[in-house]
């Protein structure tokens, strides 16, 4: 297949940074599945090598194997975009045959509404080992593969059904709580309301769809570009000066940086919306480091937290604001994963021919958790929660958990044991 | 002294002679091929690959674009993995003038030469980093072709109908008898030994060297004059057709994609000695400047290697003799028994690569009229052995720049990458290797493209040295002079290009070369071509 000439695909951007390329092998050693797999011939082998041989079309199939994860680009002294070469010929390896799976699977906010009315029954299928085989054998997801749960409620739901408090004293805030926070992971998109109402904040929700980026990971690039502008023009619904926070790191990065250099979206409006897009642990920190949170009434914890920080939240470039973060808690201390990629990489780890490879990735992450926990582990991204909690039975939250109910939010304490 | 008797013998390795020892044995002649070095060493190897349409003649030589407009469908279909079937584009740059389009178009038109011309918007969509200031376009059936790929196909097609082809044999004289040609002396620079080639006739395919050769004959005065070229190759396809700008021809105006680079040239100097051609700063300059006309950012973009080329030029009393840019790109064909008084001699200079054919058949027919015993010419009409496989039933197709990624695809989790930036595998390498036991390390770069790619060596050249040791073909002190040999010729297209990317990966190499592996305290070599 070919693409369109003036597209992103043909732009000059990617494949002209492997130029940059010196062979050096770094990326080659720091790529987390290359070190547990020979099906994934290496980030330098699929990016800048084999592009040289591309032209319109990927005859390289076995380039799927990578993950996505980014780390070969965050790693290379040259600048060379690596990650980003090996999504656009993907794109252009799937256009031709797209498998249903990833079509599925990309669409969160399909998965999404879908599941929330029958929660319960969707919940119990996704738990009953003989349905999963069928999935597995039909759709090809695996059937060991953390699924997400699906909630009765969800946050929109819930911000329908409460009485909002009355407007704080610090101004608006405006939150993207993405389709996780949405459909699965209500209780961090709650907590992160709350958290921000109790600092004093009013948090406006614009209606939101989905940012494109479970599309955009599957080589489906033209659908996500005009999901990602759909939402661009949502979220600038709402009044255009206010800081944007959230607390999905992927969803977050795809506004911040990925929509731009992966997808090539170069819309004024996105990069202004990507621009005022904050991060809920990078924006609490720097509000602490501004004199403007005070953590005198914090309730204390005496709690060792494993923390994972996810692939996405490096390519943020904002460091781990969580760590520091939690530690502001009295008595929290964070052992950090010192590994790179739990191995999930959004939808990788769902595919039955990956999945194998996404446990091997994430072993030394698993490992940590299980070593260190106390009863709960950290992680900013939700999929990572999904994939470390499947591994090591070890639940696994939310960074932003740990400061709501040290601000005495929590009816309960952050959820520990299984 | 070993000695040997054929009817014919060709010197010169290049195309020409190639395309003659395969025409002359596929007539039914005991021909035998006789080179100082390697097969395609010379200008078959150093030129932009590009496969001409014939639209680059269309105004300036007329005849010379109908005969490559014929070739280039021929040379497409008998020798089709040397060709990429890319296309190609003639654009009238932002300051060239466009009525300079109705004459092309009118040469093209009277000559056979294919050539439609296309909205600019049309051209721009199937080339998007062409100058989006160009002013007209027109399409043409431009290719590129491996000169080593095409040059040993040919050869092995010769080999078939049992030709022989002797590399590493310099001539040292050619005797007569009386008025005749009687024997080819050579020297075999890999044994040492000197040859003797009893012959009836010899056919001088020497290219830049065919006064040289013609010399050893007693036949002075030939008057081939070298054209010196340089051509720079840049690290990806900017360009996945041929982009020529659509001008009287001049310097820097093509842009070919060849294998995973574009090759941009060429410069047109009357060179003293095709033996040492320099490859001056402002030349490059140039180079880059006239890239910058067709592809804007050109001058950012890596440049991988330099190098420059002898075009074998013919003395044409109708241009100064400075002024090799403007001497005709046509073949000529020399009887030295009318202008020396000597049979059995006849020494073809000019034309093209692209043309090679062609020019072997003229000269055979010449040769064939001299001895009376004329026969049809088939070359055109059979295919080359494809050189890549020995199945009987394989049907050669047209190179494609993603034929190798799809081949490591398939082996990739049982061989090794040995050339990382070309994709070649140790089994690649290990078989050309066994084939070739005397290679050096270059003659298995022009089969393999070993160390042609980014690194230009610096991650292969180890590797290749020590498989080639580690297998038993070469010894210790060997494979250190082949590795050092190696790493000096790929320098010599570097140093003139060194800037931005290429600088930073020329810093890594040596760093890894001198810094660790202490090259240059390495037992030097004896060979040195």
């Amino acid at each position: 297949m070919m693409f369109e000439p003036d597209s992103h695909e043909h732009d000059l951007l990617n494949r002209a940074s492997l130029d940059h390329c010196v062979k050096c092998t770094i990326c080659e050693t720091q790529c987390p599945v290359a070190a547990v797999t020979p099906l994934f011939s290496g980030p330098k082998y699929v990016g800048p090598q084999a592009e040289r041989f591309r032209h319109g079309e990927s005859v390289d199939h076995s380039l799927d194997y990578c993950s996505s994860c980014g780390i070969c680009t965050h790693v290379c002294p040259q600048g060379v975009h690596i990650a980003e070469l090996n999504s656009v010929a993907r794109a252009a390896m799937k256009a031709d045959h797209m498998p249903l799976r990833d079509q599925l699977i990309s669409r969160t906010t399909f998965m999404g509404m879908a599941m929330t009315p029958v929660a319960p029954i969707a919940n119990a299928v996704l738990k009953f080992k003989p349905a999963r085989i069928a999935v597995e054998k039909v759709v090809g997801i695996h059937r060991d593969a953390a699924m997400p749960t699906a909630h009765t409620q969800t946050l929109v739901g819930w911000l329908r059904g409460r009485t909002a408090p009355k407007a704080g004293s610090r101004g608006k805030l405006i939150f993207f709580h993405g389709c996780a926070q949405n459909y699965f992971e209500v209780e961090t998109g709650i907590k992160t309301i709350e958290v921000l109402e109790h600092l004093g904040f009013e948090v406006i929700v614009p209606k939101q769809g989905c940012c494109g980026l479970p599309l955009q990971s599957n080589g489906i690039f033209d659908t996500a570009r005009s999901w990602v502008r759909k939402l661009v023009a949502q979220l600038r619904e709402a009044p255009q000066d206010l800081p944007i926070i959230s607390c999905s790191t992927s969803c977050g990065g795809m506004l911040k940086h990925e929509a731009n250099e992966i997808l090539g979206v170069k819309d004024a409006d996105l990069l202004e919306v990507g621009g005022r897009m904050r991060d809920i642990c990078e924006f609490l920190l720097e509000m602490y480091d501004n004199g403007e949170l005070d953590t005198s009434g914090w309730l204390p914890n005496q709690l060792t937290i494993p923390y994972h920080a996810p692939c996405q939240l490096r390519g943020q470039n904002i460091g781990t604001p969580a760590v520091q973060l939690m530690e502001l808690v009295p008595g929290i201390t964070v052992v950090e994963s010192g590994a790179y990629c739990c191995g999930i990489a959004g939808t990788y780890g769902l595919k039955k021919e990956k999945y194998d490879v996404a446990m091997k990735v994430g072993k030394p992450v698993f490992d940590k958790v299980v070593a260190v926990n106390e009863g709960v582990a950290a992680c900013d991204s939700e999929t990572c929660r999904w994939q470390i909690e499947q591994a090591t039975s070890v639940p696994t939250v939310h960074p932003i958990a740990f400061i709501h109910q040290a601000m005495g939010l929590s009816r309960l304490p952050v959820k520990t044991g299984s | 002294m070993r000695s040997l008797d054929v009817d014919v013998v060709v010197i010169g390795g290049g195309s020409t002679g190639v395309g003659v020892v395969r025409d002359v044995a596929m007539r039914g002649y005991k021909a035998v091929l006789v080179d100082r070095v390697d097969l395609a060493q010379g200008t078959s190897g150093r030129f932009h690959g590009l496969l001409h349409s014939g639209g680059r003649y269309v105004v300036s030589d007329p005849n010379s674009a109908r005969e490559c407009a014929e070739e280039n469908v021929i040379i497409t279909r008998i020798q089709a993995n040397a060709v990429e079937t890319t296309g190609g584009l003639f654009v009238t740059g932002p300051d060239d003038d466009p009525e300079f389009g109705d004459k092309f178009l009118a040469g093209a038109a009277a000559n056979g030469v294919a050539a439609t011309e296309i909205a600019v918007a049309e051209a721009l969509k199937r080339e998007p980093r062409l100058n989006p200031g160009i002013k007209r376009a027109v399409s043409v059936h431009d290719g590129s072709v491996d000169g080593w790929q095409l040059v040993w196909t040919a050869a092995q097609s010769a080999k078939e109908y049992g030709a022989q082809i002797l590399t590493y044999h310099k001539v040292t004289s050619i005797e007569r008898d009386g008025d005749t040609v009687s024997a080819v002396m050579c020297h075999d620079a890999k044994t040492g030994e000197d040859v003797k080639i009893g012959c009836h006739f010899v056919l001088n395919c020497a290219g830049a060297w065919a006064g040289e050769i013609a010399g050893m004959a007693g036949c002075h005065d030939v008057q081939v004059v070298p054209g010196r070229g340089i051509m720079v190759a840049m690290n990806h396809r900017l360009v996945n057709s041929v982009v020529n700008r659509m001008i009287y021809p001049s310097d820097g105006d093509i842009i070919v994609p060849v294998h995973t680079v574009c090759i941009i040239g060429t410069t047109d100097v009357k060179a003293p000695d095709p033996d040492h051609l320099p490859i001056p700063h402002d030349e490059v300059q140039q180079m880059f400047d006239a890239g910058e006309v067709l592809v804007p950012g050109f001058r950012k973009a890596r440049a991988l290697h330099v190098w420059a080329g002898a075009r074998p030029l013919v003395k044409d009393s109708r241009v100064g003799a400075g002024d090799t840019r403007h001497m005709s790109r046509g073949m000529s064909v020399l009887d030295h028994s009318e202008r020396d008084g000597l049979k059995g001699l006849l020494t073809i200079s000019g034309g093209k690569l692209t043309t090679y054919r062609l020019m072997a058949e003229h000269i055979v027919n010449a040769m064939e009229e001299q001895l009376g015993t004329p026969h049809p010419c088939r070359t055109a009409d059979e295919v080359c052995p494809s050189g890549t496989t020995k199945d009987a039933t394989y049907v050669p197709e047209n190179y494609h720049v993603t034929h190798r990624l799809h081949d490591r695809e398939h082996d990739r989790m049982h061989d090794q990458i040995l050339c990382e930036c070309e994709l070649l595998s140790r089994r690649m390498f290990t078989d050309k290797l066994a084939e070739l036991p005397n290679a050096s390390l270059d003659d298995l770069r022009r089969q393999l493209r070993l160390g042609m790619g980014p690194c230009q060596g610096g991650f292969c050249t180890a590797r290749a040295a020590g498989v080639a040791h580690e297998v038993g073909t070469v010894d210790t002190e060997r494979a250190t002079g082949l590795l050092r040999l190696f790493l000096e010729h790929r320098w010599l297209g570097l140093w003139p290009i060194l800037y931005g990317d290429q600088v930073r990966q020329t810093a890594l190499d040596n760093w890894i070369f001198s810094g660790t592996l202490d090259v240059e305290h390495l037992p030097e070599g004896a060979e040195v071509v």
